[in-house]
């Protein structure tokens, strides 16, 4: 067997040139898949933890039936009951209650319909950082009656900070709502379709305006570990019953997942023609490789070398070709995507106002997912196999005699 | 009692398109300790017969039997080990696994016979010392001479223990003084060991230090003379059918 290693390894080097070549070929299909790979899970990673942490949280509580038909009246009550059992599940690292409707937002001439979000300023300043976002006046506390306006709504109803808001609305069970609150603050919101609507004031305050104490439409949830997200799911679910319903990110998100699987698959698919034309590639050098040694494979049979030897030595020698030229792969990308995984590529100009516009951080982030590696391993095995498939059929049916002759 | 028998040995290739009668009914035995040449024109089947004798073609008819073991029955898996275990080979040229050194080319053999390292390696450095190549052992066949590669093939063909060696035109690709070299050797461990040779050669500096020589013509036997005993065996051909 040792021999049979040893003869398989020098077997590789009696054509440096070509081998080198091969494990070139090999090695660029690698690097080039581990960085697009890498950077497209980054940015897919990206994209979800905006969403998660400016949107909906990684789970939702609603009562149910609220998703599909957004009304005041789908509301329901944070009991002690339900803040008690979020409280003790050591997965949850941020519960944050909040009561999501519409109204029509005027001054003077101008009207306009708006999304009023009432939540706790100190619990949602921790998590989506509004009092950073303000560019105008000043953030606000509980039990503040003032509301904070995003910039392009205040610049539409050509209000200041200080200024006197109406509001108009439905309230619970069809009370009529309407208020008047003064501008505290004026926050940059960074996805435009928010930017000019939303409107932010503290969750009592909302609850007064809508008529409705003590009701909240949502619930959302950070997670410590996402990992472990669908068994928080199950025992909510479990707990909770059929009044509510417990919604994870991507059933809140499915356009955004959607986008994200299309690209995903885009991107598998160029991989995998890649890797095909590579291995075809790797599949005629090994098939040159067997051939050229048709009459030693001939003569080392002759001499009492059995055909599962052979066998063996030449799919040791796919082996080391793949293993050598995956090892090379890993050994020059890794540190590269390990330093812009720590320091991503900050983008600027177009692209970098496109992302911003979307909510997501004008970067260029990178992913070290232990599963872009496994996926380039098993390719370069799959590769592997490809290649043995040649001198694999050509042995099986090998004809001493014959090969001597030629 | 012989190590070689044949019996009315027949050779048809491509029986079903234009048969060609490359072996035509051959009976002939070898004894322990021969050194044989088979000689005869371009053609006449010399390597067919050492093919057949080896085990590495199958006859169309006739039985080939080395001592006593029906050769032709045997499964083409099974005859590989057979050939492991009792015949050595030395061909015309490529002999030699190339990424090997000549101590692994010849130790390769044995230890696919499953002989454990120590013994390998003193009978490794036994045979080389006995071909003369002790001090290029180390050296893979690209940087040996023709003559030295040939020379190895034969300690190879010797590591295992065979009951006779089968070489197909060895000293083709050789000068005279190499083909000397290698002749000086095997006749050396022919008379030493009694180790059995049995040639396919056109070389005439071959036949002349033959003891025995085979003539072949179209596959057939037409003659068989023993030189040592300085005794010619004419055979007639119109004896054989
Ligand atoms: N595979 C084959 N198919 C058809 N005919 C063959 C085959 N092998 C050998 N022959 C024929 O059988 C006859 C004997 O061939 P063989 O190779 O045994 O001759 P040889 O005596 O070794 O010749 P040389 O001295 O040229 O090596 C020749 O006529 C050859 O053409
Ligand atoms: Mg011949």
């Amino acid at each position: 067997m040792n021999t049979i290693l040893k003869m398989a390894w020098r077997n590789i080097w009696r054509n440096k040139r070509r081998t080198i070549l091969m494990m070139f070929s090999i090695l660029i299909a690698i690097v080039l898949s581990l960085f697009t790979r890498s950077m497209q899970k980054g940015t897919y990673a990206n994209m979800i933890d905006n969403v998660v942490k400016l949107s909906t949280g990684y789970i939702q509580i609603h009562k149910k039936g609220y998703w599909d038909n957004k009304s005041i009246n789908e509301t329901f009550v944070e009991t002690t009951k339900l803040r008690r059992l979020l409280a003790g599940d050591k997965n949850l690292t941020l519960t944050i209650p909040r009561l999501e409707s519409f109204a029509l937002t005027s001054s003077g001439k101008r009207t306009k319909g708006a999304v009023i979000i009432g939540t706790d300023p100190e619990l949602e300043d921790s998590l989506n950082h509004y009092s950073k976002k303000i560019i105008r006046g000043k953030y606000f506390k509980s039990g503040d009656k003032a509301v904070l306006v995003s910039d392009k709504l205040a610049e539409f109803l050509q209000l200041g900070v200080g200024d006197t808001l109406v509001l108009i609305g439905q309230g619970y069970h069809g009370i009529t709502a309407a208020g008047k609150y003064p501008i505290k603050g004026i926050f940059h919101f960074p996805i435009p379709q928010l930017d000019n609507q939303l409107i932010i004031m503290p969750l009592e305050e909302s609850q007064y305006f809508y008529a409705a104490p003590n009701r909240i439409t949502s619930i959302s949830l950070m997670l410590n570990n996402p990992g472990n997200m669908d068994k928080t799911i199950t025992m909510l679910r479990e707990k909770l019953g059929a009044d509510y319903e417990v919604m994870p990110w991507q059933e809140m998100n499915r356009e955004m997942v959607q986008a994200i699987e299309s690209d995903n698959v885009g991107g598998i698919i160029m991989l995998a023609i890649l890797y095909m034309v590579i291995g075809f590639g790797v599949f005629g050098t090994v098939m040159m490789m067997t051939m050229e040694r048709r009459k030693e494979f001939a003569i080392m049979i002759a001499v009492g070398m059995k055909k599962t030897k052979l066998l063996t030595m030449v799919v040791w020698e796919t082996i080391f070709i793949g293993v050598v030229a995956i090892l090379a792969g890993l050994l020059i990308t890794y540190p590269m995507l390990l330093y812009l995984f720590y320091h991503p590529i900050p983008l600027t100009g177009d692209l970098a106002s496109y992302m911003i516009a979307f909510g997501a951080e004008p970067i260029l982030p990178f992913s070290l997912n232990p599963d872009i590696f496994i996926i380039q391993t098993i390719s370069v095995i799959i590769i592997s196999i490809i290649a043995v498939i040649y001198p694999l059929s050509v042995l099986l049916r090998f004809d001493v005699l014959k090969a001597m002759r030629s | 009692m012989s190590i070689i028998t044949t019996k009315n040995l027949e050779k048809i290739y491509n029986e079903s398109i234009v048969p060609v009668h490359a072996i035509n009914n051959i009976s002939l035995s070898f004894e322990k300790g021969e050194f044989t040449a088979i000689v005869g024109p371009s053609g006449c089947g010399k390597t067919t017969l050492l093919n057949l004798l080896g085990g590495l073609d199958k006859p169309t008819s006739g039985e080939v039997f080395i001592d006593g073991i029906n050769l032709t029955e045997f499964s083409s898996n099974k005859i590989i080990n057979f050939r492991l275990r009792n015949i050595g080979f030395v061909f015309q040229a490529y002999n030699l696994i190339p990424v090997l050194t000549a101590k692994e080319n010849v130790e390769f053999i044995m230890e696919l016979q499953g002989i454990p390292k120590q013994k390998r390696e003193e009978r490794v450095v036994h045979l080389l010392e006995q071909v003369g190549l002790k001090e290029r052992m180390n050296n893979r066949p690209g940087e040996l001479s023709g003559g030295q590669q040939q020379r190895v093939a034969v300690a190879r063909a010797l590591a295992s223990k065979p009951k006779f060696v089968l070489a197909d035109e060895p000293t083709a690709n050789l000068d005279s003084t190499s083909t000397g070299n290698l002749l000086d050797i095997m006749l050396k461990l022919n008379e030493m060991e009694n180790t059995t040779f049995i040639f396919a050669t056109h070389d005439s500096r071959v036949m002349k230090r033959a003891r025995r020589i085979i003539t072949l013509d179209d596959g057939k036997v037409v003659q068989d003379e023993n030189i040592k005993q300085n005794m010619k065996k004419q055979v007639n051909p119109a004896d054989e059918n």
